[in-house]
């Protein structure tokens, strides 16, 4: 593949940060990160720690149904109570504001009141804007709304069939979008092989559920018409406008200041239902308004509940194993809304053939609306599902050649040598060493000690299973996985870039200011100091690290999709390189050497090879901000840079989709091995050994990607064990606390071992690939194939999830009596 | 609303006056009345363990109870785990050296709940002792394994 495609600036960049033959001083290491001091101390500064003079509360009341036509509804109790100052309702809404963005297509229109009827229970009905809290709250009791409760459309299935009750009637439909997509020859490929499997796969509703839920303060200043908002939203740059679009103000007027995020995992990308909201109660009153989901209203109104899905789902392969085409089906329910669009069967497309040799693709999908909570982003982006999908047909497959589930995949590994490898659907895959990470990970747990363990323990009549999965791990996303299910797309972004500026002050500190995001979880600080350290040769600890509101940014995308380290690195170097070059020509000046004779070392430019000949980086700052006469002829003062960086490697997808483009090519590599006993009387776990291994590229700093993989995997533990949000009959949430839906706790989680390969990008800066979703990706899978093989004996099979305690001692010993 | 009753703890070795309506929780107290929004609610229903503080030594969900039951008692927050010169304490610098912590948001109860861990068991225990100690404390970002050796860390340092 000819790297004329990549983006000049971004190739520029991976040049310039190319592996050297002298090791990197500062990337790679496991610094302490730069973020942690003020959260250990308690100082984080999350959403709900702000307070502004004169600040309001908001509370709101959810809908108790979850299909139902609004007859009335009587605020006057409400209004009446001491401390409330306005009832708001969908007529408010109505009067003042458009409806919330969405990315589907078709006349599916959210309101962030429900104005004639609502769609799914917990909707918001009204809100209270009091002197706190506790006064907003009562007052959402003293609300009267008079309902007529409507057909209830909670199967995905039955919701498709002529005659079902309708979530929107404008679409005539509750099938919003429905297409098959096909590469390859996939008849005669299924038809030429040996054999296949089949499976019907259950993917449970669950969310992200980060410990701080989502937030914003809204503060109109009806003296200058600018609505602030501080938001603990991501990726606030990316689409902001459509924000002020809401809310009927010209977008230079609305201020979006981000504000750390206890925790996303996609629940808080591109967040807009809050600060919206929070924007527009604000608009109403004209003083600051504070609103924070509490937990309940997390669960049952977010603005991403994961993926729902219902799949079948083939796999064609021959005798020896050898796998030869993918076949997939799936019946997505997106609940009430199709908000963020059908992106996440675009991300799965981005690597649904996995490490696998595998030639020809289907994949369809339906995309069904239900009166449940809509549907978003949850770690993985869809890209989890499938992998799951993609790792049960391959253990299937094993089981039907009686091959080993390492051997069989082995077999279908993309050779080393094969890099940047073309996938069916157009996406590529730009580096990789899969046969690699496989021999790491078989080496790091002795694999053959554990066959032999679980053969000993299987004749003492114990239940030791051991899983073994691979997975992709793509990232970076550019933006045409959001449209290109659609021949004629109403908007076809390609940009996906971020920015970053530095200074260097007149005394020398570095000064970095980002542009889409705050802190959530990540280490961003980490990331930039230690890049920044690297070009400057500078304690990374002494970087200052800001964050740009919306007025102020320059172009950015955001966290989402791993890209974060990958793209903010990029913009970084891109700076950083901008601003060596004016350091050289005043240290050339001063030194009366040649420019390619300096380097950048001890916080300062030197002769290369004459250790006293040196100048700080203050001694330059200073004469680039106070001595213009000292500087070159032709340069203006100062020492600052801005760089936007853009995707680098993107395309288009053709006109018929049969070729999807390059649109998430940075793609890593893991394998996890688990071993297991499960206790047949009571459904519990032991692990005994959990050990992964992930090529993620050049890593900026392996015990942080370390806490990445084991967060993500333990996440994805509770996807394969704990977590779904249950929608009775009616269509109510039945698990809306935690008293009921259960997150995985300390001592459900095991002990992991992580082990890394590097197998740099050609295409990024340092060659790095990003990280943050892996662990879930392969977790879910891994527990899947675990539980079925130390289930062995009694012939599971696991097709959906989340495996509970009490199936397993079903499937063990038979349905339960009592 | 009923009426305002006054409160008064000692809270990280000062004392603090407040006048609050019975209802008042112990942690809108303190995040709202005394501005130590260390203290953090993440389900109000005192599962999920974020909002922990220390109550004479011992951990209690701040969500769960009401201000006017710690009268006269004396609390321990996370700000009060550092030096006065701002100093990390030898829990806190375990958790910046460990990688602990990700967002940061469960922390101040972990490094709360592990305090009182350690007090009753300072060498640190055994892994499994440190998982349940810590087990009412839900952290969604980190797998709890660096927290785990954080805590283990803390108890080998120098006091």
């Amino acid at each position: 593949m000819s790297i004329a495609e990549q983006d000049p600036n971004a190739a520029k960049v991976a040049r310039e940060t190319a592996g050297t033959e002298t090791p990197r001083r500062w990337l790679g290491k496991s610094l302490n990160r730069v973020e942690d001091p003020r959260f250990l101390r308690g100082q984080g500064r999350y959403l709900d720690d702000i307070k502004l003079p004169g600040m309001l509360h908001a509370a709101v009341l959810g809908s108790p149904h979850a299909h139902a036509k609004i007859i009335s509804i009587d605020t006057s109790k409400a209004e009446a109570l001491p401390g409330v100052v306005r009832v708001v309702t969908g007529k408010d809404v109505a009067e003042h504001a458009a409806p919330l963005p969405s990315f589907g297509a078709g006349p599916i229109v959210q309101d962030m009141i429900a104005i004639e009827k609502v769609r799914h229970y917990g909707e918001t009905v009204a809100a209270v804007i009091a002197e706190n809290r506790y006064i907003a709250e009562d007052a959402c009791d003293l609300i009267e709304v008079v309902y007529e409760q409507l057909p209830v459309v909670l199967d995905p299935v039955a919701a498709r069939e002529e005659g079902s009750a309708l979530v929107h009637e404008a679409l005539e439909t509750n099938t919003a979008y429905e297409r098959t997509f096909s590469f390859g020859e996939v008849d005669r490929a299924f038809e030429d092989a040996d054999r296949s499997v089949t499976a019907n796969l259950y993917w449970p509703r669950s969310t992200g559920m980060p410990m701080d839920t989502n937030g914003a303060i809204g503060d109109y200043d009806r003296g200058t018409g600018v609505v602030t908002i501080h938001a603990n939203s991501m990726n606030f740059t990316y689409f902001l406008w459509l924000i002020a679009g809401s809310l009927k103000i010209p977008a230079g007027k609305l201020r979006l200041v981000p504000v750390v995020a206890g925790g996303s995992f996609g629940s808080k990308f591109f967040m807009h239902k809050v600060p919206t909201f929070a924007g527009f109660l604000s608009m109403l009153v004209g003083k600051p308004v504070k609103y924070v989901e509490d937990r309940r209203t997390h669960i049952t109104n977010n603005d991403h509940h994961g993926s729902d899905r219902r799949y079948d789902a083939s796999l064609a392969f021959d005798d020896d194993g050898e796998f030869k085409a993918l076949r997939i089906s799936c019946i997505d329910d997106y609940g009430a809304y199709l908000q963020f669009g059908t992106g996440t069967h675009g991300n799965a497309l981005s690597q649904i053939v996995g490490p696998y040799r595998i030639q020809h693709v289907e994949y369809s999908l339906a995309a069904v609306l239900t009166n449940k909570n809509q549907q978003g982003a949850y770690r993985g982006f869809g890209a989890e599902v499938s992998n799951w999908i993609l790792e049960r047909l391959v253990d299937l497959a094993a089981r039907d050649l009686d091959l080993d589930r390492v051997e069989i995949r082995r077999r279908n590994l993309i050779p080393a040598g094969s890099f940047p490898y073309r996938t069916p659907t157009g996406n590529i895959y730009d580096s990789g060493n899969y046969q690699g990470v496989l021999a790491k990970v078989l080496e790091d747990v002795d694999y053959d000690h554990w066959v032999e363990y679980r053969a000993k323990a299987r004749a003492e009549g114990r239940h030791v299973g051991i899983g073994v999965v691979a997975s992709q791990e793509r990232s970076v996303f550019s933006s045409t996985e959001f449209w290109f299910w659609f021949d004629d797309p109403q908007f076809t972004p390609t940009s996906s870039p971020e920015s970053a500026s530095v200074r260097i002050g007149p005394t020398g500190e570095i000064v970095v200011t980002l542009h889409s995001q705050s802190m959530w979880g990540n280490s961003p600080e980490t990331v930039v100091s230690q890049v920044l350290a690297e070009e400057f040769d500078v304690d990374p600890a002494s970087v200052v690290v800001n964050y740009a509101d919306s007025q102020n940014a320059l172009p950015g995308t955001g966290p989402g999709g791993s890209r974060y380290t990958v793209m903010v690195a990029g913009a970084v170097a891109g700076a950083s390189s901008e601003l060596k070059d004016k350091i050289r020509r005043i240290a050339s000046d001063k030194l009366e050497v040649a420019e390619a004779d300096l380097e950048f070392r001890d916080g300062g430019v030197g002769v290369v090879g004459v250790p006293d000949r040196h100048l700080m980086l203050a001694d330059i700052a200073m004469t680039a901000y106070m001595f213009r006469l000292d500087l070159p002829p032709d340069m203006p003062s100062g020492l600052a840079a801005h760089c936007t960086y853009d995707h680098p490697l993107t395309t288009l997808p053709n006109a018929d989709r049969s070729d999807l483009g390059i649109f998430y090519p940075f793609v890593g590599h893991a394998w996890h091995i688990a071993v297991i006993e499960v206790d047949i009387e009571t459904g519990k776990l032991e692990f005994l050994r959990y050990a992964a291994v992930h090529d993620a590229g050049t890593i900026v700093n392996p015990r942080t990607l370390d806490g990445q993989v084991i967060g993500g995997t333990v996440q994805g533990l509770g996807t394969a064990l704990y977590e779904e949000i249950l929608y009775d009959d009616l269509g109510r949430v039945r698990n809306e606390s935690f008293e009921h839906y259960h997150l995985p706790s300390s001592m459900d989680a095991p002990s992991i071992t992580v082990g890394h390969q590097e197998t740099p990008s050609p295409y990024t800066a340092y060659g790095i690939k990003g990280a943050g979703e892996g662990g879930r990706m392969l977790a879910p899978a891994i527990m899947s194939a675990a539980i079925e093989d130390a289930l062995s004996p009694y012939g599971v099979t696991v097709t959906s999830l989340p495996i509970s305690a009490e199936q397993i001692v079903e499937w063990a010993t038979g349905p339960r009596s009592d | 609303m009923s009426d305002k009753r006054v409160v008064r703890v000692e809270v990280n070795g000062a004392w603090h006056d407040g006048l609050v309506e019975p209802r008042r929780t112990l942690s809108d107290f303190l995040r709202d009345d005394l501005d130590l929004t260390g203290t953090h609610v993440a389900c109000e229903n005192g599962f999920c363990g974020n909002c922990n503080v220390l109550l004479d030594g011992e951990t209690v969900r701040s969500c769960l109870m009401f201000a006017v039951q710690a009268d006269g008692r004396s609390l321990t927050t996370v700000e009060g785990l550092a030096e006065p010169d701002g100093t990390l304490g030898r829990l806190q610098q375990a958790f910046h050296d460990n990688h602990g912590l990700q967002c940061g948001f469960c922390t101040p109860a972990m490094l709360l709940t592990a305090h009182e861990y350690l007090e009753a068991y300072p060498d640190g225990g055994t892994d499994e002792q440190i998982r349940e100690a810590i087990s009412g404390v839900i952290c969604r970002c980190t797998g709890y394994q660096h927290i785990v050796e954080s805590i283990r860390a803390a108890a080998g340092g120098a006091a």
